[in-house]
């Protein structure tokens, strides 16, 4: 798995990308909680994610909820087919805000 | 009726070997004849059970070797998975109710949500569990 954090106007974006699993959803997880510290709204950027499995989601709902603690927005981006299905499964999908770009996620920000 | 060992791999408990659990699972069921949707929902379910082995049965001893063995019973896929840690709590294996919104506590959810059967136990000998999940596919 890689992550790459690069920051916005007033967000930061971390993208993940390859298979998010146990042996490594723990470092999706520190750089989620870390990124958090800086009190920016959050993007997480699914698009390349080839596999996420239910260490992956804990991670996304830990941040989730740490954001919305601290009055944040928290929002996934361009979610791949693979890692929605997982989060429909877990009936997440309704719970996250999705958004298909940064771009539209500017735009309903703004 | 014919009972097909499709595979039987033993690996340790480690969370790197899950790749290779997944890519084994994902193929073998494309072979047998699973679409490759239904074979990504049996990989999910798969790696979310040797998950709860790993994190629960074994709680992160490496040391640990676990067994998994994908049969083909006339159009049904059988999978049994088996541990050698102590025998855990059958009665704390249960999936979260899914509007308690909280980190953790989805993969025996996901595994019921996509096989058809499972049952688990402890091994007769008295050390270790097993959990076998079946799913139709014809």
């Amino acid at each position: 798995m890689n992550i790459n954090t690069q920051e916005g106007e007033g967000y930061t974006i971390i993208g993940l990308e390859g298979d998010v699993d146990l042996s490594c959803s723990p470092d999706a997880r520190k750089s989620i909680l870390d990124a958090l510290q800086s009190n920016k709204n959050l993007l997480i950027d699914l698009g390349k994610v080839s596999y996420i499995d239910s260490s992956g989601v804990a991670s996304l709902v830990e941040g989730y909820q740490t954001a919305k603690k601290q009055s944040l927005k928290f929002g996934l981006v361009g979610v791949s087919d693979a890692a929605m299905s997982v989060l429909k499964l877990a009936r997440l999908d309704k719970v996250f805000p999705i958004y298909d770009s940064v771009e539209e996620y500017e735009k309903e920000d703004a | 009726m014919s009972i097909e060992t499709l595979f039987e791999i033993r690996f340790p408990a480690k969370p790197e070997r899950l790749c290779l659990v997944r890519s084994l699972v994902k193929r073998t069921a494309e072979v047998a004849g699973c679409c490759p949707e239904l074979s990504d929902r049996l990989v999910i379910a798969v790696n979310e059970a040797c998950m709860n082995v790993i994190q629960h049965a074994y709680q992160g001893d490496e040391l640990g070797e676990i067994v998994l063995e994908m049969l083909n019973n006339d159009g049904k896929l059988y999978f049994r998975l088996v541990d050698y840690a102590n025998p855990i709590d059958l009665d704390s294996v249960k999936p979260r109710d899914l509007d308690d919104l909280r980190p953790g506590g989805l993969g025996t959810h996901f595994i019921n949500e996509i096989m058809d059967e499972c049952d688990m136990g402890h091994l007769e000998e008295g050390k270790g569990n097993y959990l076998e999940m079946i799913k139709k596919i014809s």
